[in-house]
């Protein structure tokens, strides 16, 4: 929680502060107001307030006899038994893990995953190497897939009118309807499907179409953006999609684009963008960035120049830089604008200038404008088909239209859940209402499944037969890793059925699409993961003349604008009901479990509000109260909302406090809009939020340098930093075998989360619910602290992940009363749950904060009472119980394994062998893990170089996980940021 | 005025002073003798099974190979239990109507699984890897006894932690040449004190890491 609450921040003050100070959390930390201090001076405050303050001599016996008493139950155990296949797979050894490739969805396109699946049960996902769109890294989403597949709360059979009913009556009720509409040619049929990319379900709807000619598909889609799309229609005479190709460019501008964060290639145009960004030696070149977005986001962060303007700003400074680009007209712009100009003519070709995918029309044709102009098209910007492309007869707002026109009176939804979803103007539960047949299939009973005839559950997509392309056009079979846990269907068999093919099987409808394959072929494009040769081809493109002109305009200083974000984890809110997505932080804000208003510092000053402070927004006659959140970078008058909470369905969705922002939302301002009205209301909410937690007390923490600074002075990390002393009173301990170390690339992390989701699923790391997330207790075992540095209005921002740094020296080892967290020969620091009896000694000790401790049972042990989710358990790792310590052990589960398979083989484990789950979740390879023994390791070539430097090394703790310093490339003709000097802070 | 005590009392405290001491002993001796007894450890207590599978026959008589039932010992971290239509391949031909077997068919023909007892079991938190061990020399029957002795299976060691560290501390007693380990009653050549030597080496077994807590603890 924050302490800028209740009262108006002094931002004066907060802004002197500021300006040439070390980098900062957040505002609390500047103002070193109370909570901020509650948290540095106790890791967990709320505890250490709750505890009497002398405890009397009775109450200290009756403990102290409990706890006596009760350390005996725990060495109670039952029998067990040990119950054998009766017949065995061929390929499952009991204890081994079979891996399949597959590729999940994210906003209907594909991203490679290769599963893994312990005697049939999936349990992690990982990144297909193979897979364009992947690169064999994945997201923070993806991983949490296990996670959903499991949940207890899907649905679970066939529902009509809400009473359990079964598969056969739903079957017999659309042959009636096929029937009817073979008659009728499919009159006042209607299909609503959501973005989608596979071939078989593509072509399952054209042959619809061509069986019931009068059938209408509808295409609902809440996070889509069709902008892009009209404007390439407009200027090429088609609908394409732009594929960009950041390994090619030497400066990238963005028009309010979040290439890293959002969009179907952000994995592949992460590790593309960071592998320009790596930066070893003074000959080493890298890109720039420049963003000007309209709310923070990851990508501004990894900006070399960032600019926060409104997002209708966005337009007008796109057309005065495409103006400057083309003609010699210089003055009329900002310093920063010219020399952005400039950069981008030098770079010429190897240019590339992104528009963000929830612009306007208008920003897209200048921004491929630009890169025609810049000869950049054909280099660093391609177009392909459209991968999702499917004729449709409109949206969501066509498709209440026609049912109002009485058009339409039977509507099968296919995945969304447009009660929840639909702009705020669109009345669909009225329209809906009307309908004489409303049938859903979903994984869940939403909201749209209450008033629907027939609910029918769909089969998880670890647990059905479909395909999917990736953001390339690059198809991959999904295959199913189980069989449907709850009689889910597939949507392929859905569309079957509707056809009048009622018992269609799964896998034999996808593999007719591509039945142009033969037997090993299939095998090989299921094996791989990837079908061979699927990849979109470029589409030569000539640029038209006009391009039209932009409709909007600029709003004056005063009204406010709003801006829609999706949730970055719960997109729309289909993930709402994850309780690792609720409880992951969101990359900028560091918000758990609920959602806030973003409003700039000035713009908090000017209607003098603090954090958590509930305001009314209103626009167009609608409104909703949300607290708000001071949030440095965010663009002066533009409050942020983002999509995805406010559920009132789910038992996790429910527990996280937020609001619905498609309450606000109108079909026609989907993504932003100006004339927002706010009204301070009394009283302020609570917003759980972990960027003060595990605070520590350093200097130097996060030391970055200019390009320039570096090339002049490689080794800027040791400026000015503390020096390392040379003794030490702990034991010395000789590494004879290997010796593992992390490298953590500060240049190329980009703050994604993927590596904090991956850790939670690999190491069965539990989730606390939003109370306990509020007190500092949330059980991460790696975090990524996000620095702010210099000014308030529009800082600098940094990211790093801090796992454990598996000291050699480690504070935590000598305190512990009971030998419970001890030294490795190979350097691990390893914690030994069963021995442990919870003094939280060491986790006081350890000066990095990276230890987690067990408030309550945060898992379930009692195999009836845990349900379904913990088959998403890993079962290399322990599940921790009550009262037990715990934090990264390095995966410590994965080293046991390929030191086994090397040591049965008696061999070396080799370089690159073993793979941390962050590490190999990581979309930008940030993370190298391995052996410092090894010559020419990876992880030894990593610290060898320059800028190699360890947190708070002043402390003597040597660490193994050590961090290369931020190198940034920002344009020393653009003033205004103080990123000239290599600082240290 | 007469004296409250009488001159036994004497003996009687000294008794009761040096009978305590003695309790304190003898219960911290019994009491760690105790935990440690078959009794507590479950060792060579045979157990009931759904079908009473005799290794003595299987094993002593016919003279079967560990790994025909349990395929994955030199894979995986878990040795495997046979499938039902493992023990069918030749109760299909032999047997076919005993009434021990009874269960066997009924799990072929149902599709359900046998249940059987758990006999050697370690803690949910120690996470014990077979493979390793057959790799490195450790026989079966180290672990696991005279097997083909057993009519039923019963544990033929404390498995206990404090046995288990008794090998990591010192494992050359317990080596073997890796192609002799899933030998019984094997008897050691002459020279098997230079062989262990040599097989510590050969296998590039390092006694001083094997008693880190991650080895089998994470």
């Amino acid at each position: 929680m924050s302490a800028i609450a209740d009262r108006q921040p002094d931002l004066a003050a907060l802004r002197l502060a500021a300006a040439g100070r070390e980098p900062w959390r957040g505002l609390d930390e500047l103002a070193d107001t109370a909570e901020f201090r509650r948290f540095v001076e106790a890791e967990f405050p709320a505890t250490a307030e709750r505890l009497p303050l002398s405890l009397d001599r009775r109450t200290l016996l009756k403990l102290m006899g409990a706890s006596l008493s009760l350390a005996g139950l725990t060495a109670c155990s039952e029998a067990e038994r040990i119950v054998p296949y009766v017949h065995q797979p061929e390929n499952i050894i009991p204890g081994k893990p079979l891996y399949y490739a597959t590729a999940l969805a994210s906003d209907g396109y594909g991203i490679g995953a290769v599963v893994e699946s312990h005697e049939g049960r999936p349990t992690k996902i990982e990144g297909n190497p193979d897979h364009p769109a992947s690169r064999g890294a994945t997201d923070a989403v993806m991983q949490a897939a296990v996670l959903s597949l499991f949940d207890p709360e899907r649905s679970r059979a066939p529902l009509k009118q809400g009473e359990p009913a079964s598969y056969g009556d739903f079957l017999k009720e659309i042959a009636g309807l096929a029937g009817g509409s073979i008659a009728s040619g499919g009159q006042g049929l209607a299909l609503l499907v959501e973005a989608t990319t596979s071939p078989t379900a593509k072509a399952q709807i054209n042959a619809l179409k061509a069986r019931y000619p009068r059938l209408r598909v509808f295409r609902h889609d809440p996070l889509a953006a069709g902008s892009g799309e009209q404007a390439t229609a407009k200027l090429f005479g088609r609908a394409l999609a732009p594929i960009y190709h950041f390994d090619r460019a030497d400066v990238i501008v963005s028009l309010d684009a979040d290439f890293l964060g959002d969009g179907p290639g952000r994995l592949a145009y992460a590790r593309q963008f960071a592998d320009r960004r790596r930066v070893r030696k003074a000959t080493d070149t890298m890109s720039r960035l420049y963003v000007i977005e309209s709310t923070p986001t990851i990508t501004g962060a990894a900006a070399d120049h960032r600019r926060a303007v409104r997002p209708s700003a966005v337009e007008s400074i796109a057309a005065a830089i495409k103006a400057a680009l083309e003609g010699d007209n210089h003055e009329a712009e900002p310093a920063w604008a010219s020399a952005l100009v400039e950069d981008l003519r030098g770079a010429g070709r190897n240019a590339l200038v992104v528009p963000g995918a929830h612009q306007t029309e208008f920003v897209h044709a200048l921004a491929f404008a630009m890169n025609a102009r810049l000869d950049a098209i054909g280099n660093t910007l391609e177009f392909i088909e459209p991968p999702d492309a499917l004729g449709t007869d409109g949206d969501l707002a066509s498709l209440c239209q026609a049912i109002a026109g009485r058009l339409v009176d039977t509507v099968v939804v296919l995945g969304s859940n447009p009660l929840h979803t639909a702009p705020s103007d669109i009345d669909v539960r009225k329209a809906f209402s009307d309908l004489k047949l409303l049938v859903h299939w979903g994984l869940y009973r939403d909201e749209t499944a209450f008033l629907a005839r027939w609910h029918i559950p769909a089969a998880h997509e670890l647990e059905g037969w479909s395909d999917i392309r990736a953001y390339d056009g690059t198809a991959s079979i999904v295959q199913p890793l189980v069989e449907p846990l709850f009689g889910g269907k597939s949507l392929h068999q859905l569309l079957a059925a509707l056809g009048g093919e009622f018992n269609a099987d799964m896998q034999a409808l996808v593999r007719r699409t591509w039945a142009a394959m033969d037997e090993p072929a299939w095998r090989k494009a299921l094996r791989d993961g990837v079908v061979p040769n699927s990849t979109a081809r470029p589409v030569a493109v000539g640029m038209a003349a006009d391009i039209g002109a932009g409709a909007r305009r600029v709003s004056a200083d005063g009204p406010l604008e709003v801006r829609f974000v999706a949730d970055p984890w719960l997109r729309d809110g289909r993930y709402a009901n994850s309780s690792w997505l609720q409880e992951l932080p969101r990359p900028l804000s560091k918000l758990v479990w609920g959602n806030v208003a973003l409003i700039s510092p000035a713009t908090a000053q000017r209607l003098g509000l603090g954090n958590g402070r509930v305001v009314n927004l209103a626009r167009n006659g609608r409104d909703l109260d949300a607290p708000v959140w001071i949030t440095p970078g965010q663009p002066d008058n533009t409050v942020t909302l983002s999509l995805g909470f406010g559920r009132k369905i789910g038992s996790v969705a429910t527990m996280a406090e937020g609001y619905d922002a498609f309450a606000l939302r109108t079909a026609d301002a989907a993504w932003f809009a100006d004339g927002l009205v706010l009204t301070v209301r009394d009283g302020s909410a609570r917003v759980a939020t972990t960027q003060h937690h595990q605070a520590m007390e350093g200097r130097a923490i996060i030391r970055h340098a200019t390009l320039d600074a570096f090339r002049h002075d490689p080794h800027f990390v040791r400026d000015g930093a503390p020096t390392e002393p040379t003794e030490s009173l702990y034991p010395d301990w000789s590494y004879d075998q290997e010796a593992w170390g992390m490298a953590i690339d500060q240049s190329a992390c980009i703050g994604c989360m993927a590596c904090v989701s991956a850790c939670q699923a690999e190491n069965n790391i539990a989730t606390v619910g939003p109370d306990e997330a509020a007190r500092g207790h949330e059980m991460h075992w790696l975090r990524i602290d996000r620095y702010y540095a210099g000014a308030i209005d529009d800082p600098d921002i940094f990211f790093q992940p801090v796992p454990c740094m598996h000291c050699e020296k480690a504070p935590c080892e000598v305190v512990c009363p009971v030998n419970a967290t001890t030294h490795t020969h190979d350097g691990l620091n390893a914690q030994v749950y069963n021995r442990c009896i919870g003094t939280r000694y060491c986790s006081q000790n350890c000066p990095y904060k990276v230890r987690r401790f067990n408030f309550f049972g945060y898992q379930e042990f009692d195999k009836q009472s845990a349900g379904p989710q913990q088959a998403a358990r890993n079962p290399d790792v322990t599940v921790r119980s009550r009262g037990v310590m715990e934090k990264c052990t390095y995966c410590v589960q994965r080293i046991s394994e390929k030191r086994i398979r090397a040591q049965i083989e008696n061999r070396e484990i080799a370089d690159g062998e073993v793979v941390t789950a962050c590490q190999q979740a990581c979309p930008t390879q940030a993370i190298v893990f391995g052996d410092l023994n090894k010559k020419g390791s990876g992880v030894a070539r990593e610290k060898a170089a320059p800028h190699n430097y360890a947190l708070l090394e002043e402390l003597n703790t040597r660490p193994r996980t050590t961090y290369l310093g931020k190198i940034t490339n920002p344009n020393d003709r653009i003033a205004g940021k103080s990123r000239a000097e290599a600082a240290n802070g | 005025m007469p004296q409250v005590f009488s001159k036994s009392a004497n003996g009687i405290s000294r008794l009761v002073l040096w009978g305590a001491c003695f309790m304190a002993i003898f219960a911290a001796v019994a009491g760690t003798a105790i935990l440690r007894s078959d009794f507590v450890t479950g060792a060579r207590h045979p157990m009931a099974q759904p079908v009473p599978f005799s290794h003595k026959h299987h094993v002593g008589d016919i003279g079967l190979d560990c790994r025909y039932c349990h395929n994955g010992v030199e894979t995986s971290a878990s040795a495997g239990l046979p499938a039902t239509e493992v023990c069918m391949t030749c109760h299909s031909q032999l047997f076919t109507n005993a009434e021990m077997l009874a269960p066997v068919r009924a799990s072929l023909a149902s599709g359900r699984p046998l249940q059987w007892q758990r006999v050697n079991s370690v803690p949910d938190f120690v996470y014990f890897n077979h493979s390793i061990h057959i790799a490195k020399g450790v026989a079966c029957e180290t672990c696991h006894g005279d097997v083909d002795d057993m009519p039923l299976m019963q544990r033929a060691h404390s498995l206990s932690m404090e046995w288990c560290l008794g090998c990591h501390r010192d494992p050359g007693p317990n080596l073997r040449p890796p192609q002799d380990v899933f030998l019984l009653h094997w008897k050691p050549p002459q020279d098997i004190e230079q062989i262990r030597r040599s097989l510590i080496s050969i296998l590039d077994i390092h006694p001083k890491t094997m008693t880190d807590c991650y080895v089998c603890h994470r």
